[in-house]
């Protein structure tokens, strides 16, 4: 009984801080049809910036905000810098662009870290413990999912109910004929990226909690796997890809909780992918995507 | 006429290639056999294989693929499982008390030169028909998809691969996360005299003439009924149905054809690295792939090759320097122990790459190949002689 709380819990836990980086990705695909690589990165690169704030000797309560802002930036910087100027392209293009950004990323932080895991502050109240059920999880696995569902909420206001919220559902549309709208696209799309960056360095902060330390490649596999949970759950849909990344966190507990099996709690991920995807091509919660001839 | 001009395309070519592997084995009898030259050659000639085998799914015939690493490990893992000699077997299988596999194709062939020849060719050839063998098994279900999903479905299959190669219950057969090695690797084609002294180093011919048999396997096919047929579904799917192509069909083939070959050339990156791990082939392994066939140019085979040993050249070689204190350039070196540190050659790297990929957006070559280049340059010296 206690165990299977613990690993519920966890996955929930787990979900949850996927769940996070998960929008990132499905809101940049329904604007630019763009799988953004670099976002995992990003997610690592804010983790890397706690680390390094706080070894600089900024109290805490300056640092949570100074990494949410320079995560921001970060995202910000990167839409201007490495997808704007190929808007025109072909959408392989943008999506190379992407990958390049995200090794470029990789790339820097073995450079600044020198390739040595770094120890992850201890955020005060989050890395405690409480006995609850017979298991001891740390205060975060709690709070994660409360928090998550309170982002969520604000990010569903934000996107019905606000002047920007509606151009970007216009823009998820259509392209082009919300550019003839006077939508300003550029605006648009730098916030998508914004808000996207923002849930990331959040979720950067619950996930590294969990986690000793933080290595150049951190953010790959938690990025793939928001991925998939986004996909899995409609890609472009916000509900989709929360519900999404928690059925993969809790599946990927329970599957890490059998004996022997460990090592497939990664190939189990996909294969749900594979799954999902052959029996509803555009997943749970997807638009039906129309064939024009 | 036309018939006359192919032809001669053909003959020159024939013999450009011929040119370039014998510079290969004059070079490699002349130079320093440590020099880093020999690593770029290797490894390029293993990539270019691998990224043309990519190109032929993904700007041939318009398939987004990113599971190459997966079909790469299924040939690295099936070639090194083969071709283990069997006294070396207990050694490398130490943790699993010996292997379920309790053979090793040279020995089957007598061993000795002709063995490890005709071993070797057998295990390459069974290295791509594995991949082959499950490109088709997983293609049945995903190749219905298209585009993104396809790229992730395929992707997240070559995640499940790896994770089937590490599970420690095939222990006897794949060595569970252990490394596999002492299998035959290049350097086993350097010819010996009795004494043991190297006569004859052919260990950068071999992965060259290994790669260039492949992709002119490739570039025959490209330009048979089945290419045509492929490019006319990377065109317009709808209209090359129409056509009477079947989709399905040729779709299925193109992926096939693709894996085994990257399977070909995941068996000689296991050769070139001297040993076999799962945990090499991640999707990180797929993008730098993608990269690569993309830096080259889309839908261009000397453009793949092109970039793959500019992309080795310039990651393993060249940049070097930057990785150590003192950089030196010419004869000036400068020192900022702080700035000059490892790692700061891959940043550079990867910011040649962005700028290639946000300035140059259709590759080296585009759609070209590297004999149109000479073309058009003919044709208007044709037009001046004209005047």
């Amino acid at each position: 009984m206690e165990y299977i709380v613990s690993i519920l819990l966890s996955g929930i836990a787990v979900g949850g801080q996927y769940a996070l980086i998960a929008i990132g990705y499905t809101m940049v695909y329904g604007i630019l049809r763009l799988i953004n690589f670099a976002h995992g990165d990003v997610f690592m690169v804010a983790g890397l910036m706690m680390v390094y704030l706080n070894a600089a000797g900024l109290p805490l309560l300056l640092t949570i905000p100074a990494v949410l802002v320079l995560t921001v930036v970060l995202g910000f910087v990167i839409e201007r810098a490495a997808y704007k100027p190929l808007r025109s392209a072909p959408r392989m293009s943008v999506m190379i662009s992407a990958i390049g950004v995200s090794y470029l990323l990789q790339n820097m932080a073995t450079y600044v870290t020198g390739g040595l895991p770094q120890m992850y502050p201890t955020i005060p109240i989050l890395s405690d413990s409480v006995p609850l059920l017979g298991s001891n999880p740390k205060v975060v696995v709690l709070v994660t999912p409360f928090l998550v569902a309170v982002l969520v909420f604000g990010l569903t206001m934000l996107i019905g109910h606000t002047k920007i919220g509606m151009a970007m559902r216009a823009v998820a549309k259509d392209f082009e004929t919300s550019q003839l709208m006077g939508i300003k696209i550029d605006r648009v799309i730098s916030m998508t990226f914004i808000i996207g960056s923002f849930l990331a360095a959040v979720g950067s902060m619950l996930y590294f909690t969990n986690y000793p330390s933080i290595v150049p490649l951190s953010g790959a596999m938690p990025g793939l796997k928001a991925f998939v949970a986004a996909v899995f759950g409609g890609i472009g849909s916000i509900p989709g890809a929360v519900i999404g990344a928690f059925l993969i966190g809790i599946c990927e507990n329970i599957i890490k909780g059998l004996p022997g099996m460990t090592v497939f709690s990664d190939a189990f991920t996909f294969a749900l992918l594979i799954v999902v995807l052959v029996a509803k091509p555009t997943g749970l919660f997807g638009e039906k995507a129309t064939d024009k001839v | 006429m036309k018939q006359n001009k192919s032809k001669k395309g053909l003959v020159i070519a024939l013999i450009a290639i011929a040119a370039l592997l014998a510079v290969v084995i004059v070079l490699e009898n002349t130079l320093k056999p440590t020099s880093m030259l020999f690593t770029v050659l290797k490894k390029g000639a293993v990539y270019s294989l691998v990224a043309v085998s990519l190109n032929l799914l993904n700007g041939f015939t318009g398939l987004f693929s990113l599971g190459q690493a997966g079909f790469m490990l299924l040939g690295a893992y099936t070639y090194a499982i083969l071709t283990v000699p069997t006294a070396s077997r207990d050694t490398v299988y130490y943790l699993y008390g010996g292997s379920a596999v309790n053979f090793s194709l040279p020995e089957l062939f007598g061993g000795g030169a002709a063995g490890l020849i005709v071993g070797v060719t057998l295990g390459l050839i069974l290295a791509g028909l594995a991949a082959a063998f499950f490109a088709w098994l997983i293609g049945l279900p995903v190749l219905r998809l298209k585009s993104d999903y396809l790229a992730i479905a395929t992707l997240g299959f070559a995640e499940i691969i790896r994770a089937v190669f590490q599970w420690d219950k095939l222990g006897p057969v794949t060595n569970g996360a252990n490394m596999i090695k002492s299998f035959p690797t290049f350097t086993d084609f350097n010819i010996k005299d009795a004494g043991g002294q190297v006569v004859l180093r052919l260990s950068t011919f071999f992965p060259f003439l290994v790669a260039v048999i492949c992709i002119g396997i490739i570039v025959l096919l490209i330009h048979s009924s089945y290419g045509r047929a492929f490019k006319a579904i990377r065109e317009d799917e709808i209209a090359a149905e129409a056509m009477g192509i079947d989709l399905a069909r040729h779709k299925m083939l193109s992926f096939c054809i693709s894996a085994f070959f990257s399977g070909v050339g995941g068996a000689l990156l296991a050769m070139y690295s001297n040993q076999v791990q799962a945990k090499l082939f991640t999707s990180a392994l797929s993008y730098e792939l993608l990269l690569i066939v993309v830096i080259g140019g889309i839908g261009s085979v000397t453009g793949s090759c092109l970039a793959s040993f500019l992309y080795i050249a310039a990651s393993e070689w060249w940049l070097r320097g930057l990785d150590e204190d003192p950089f030196v350039i010419g004869n000036i070196a400068i020192s900022a122990p702080g700035f000059f540190r490892t790692g700061l050659r891959m940043v550079v790297f990867s910011v040649i790459i962005m700028v290639v990929v946000l300035f140059f957006r259709r590759g080296i070559m585009g759609d070209k190949e590297l004999p149109n280049l000479f073309k058009p340059r003919k044709k208007s010296k044709q037009k001046e002689a004209a005047k």
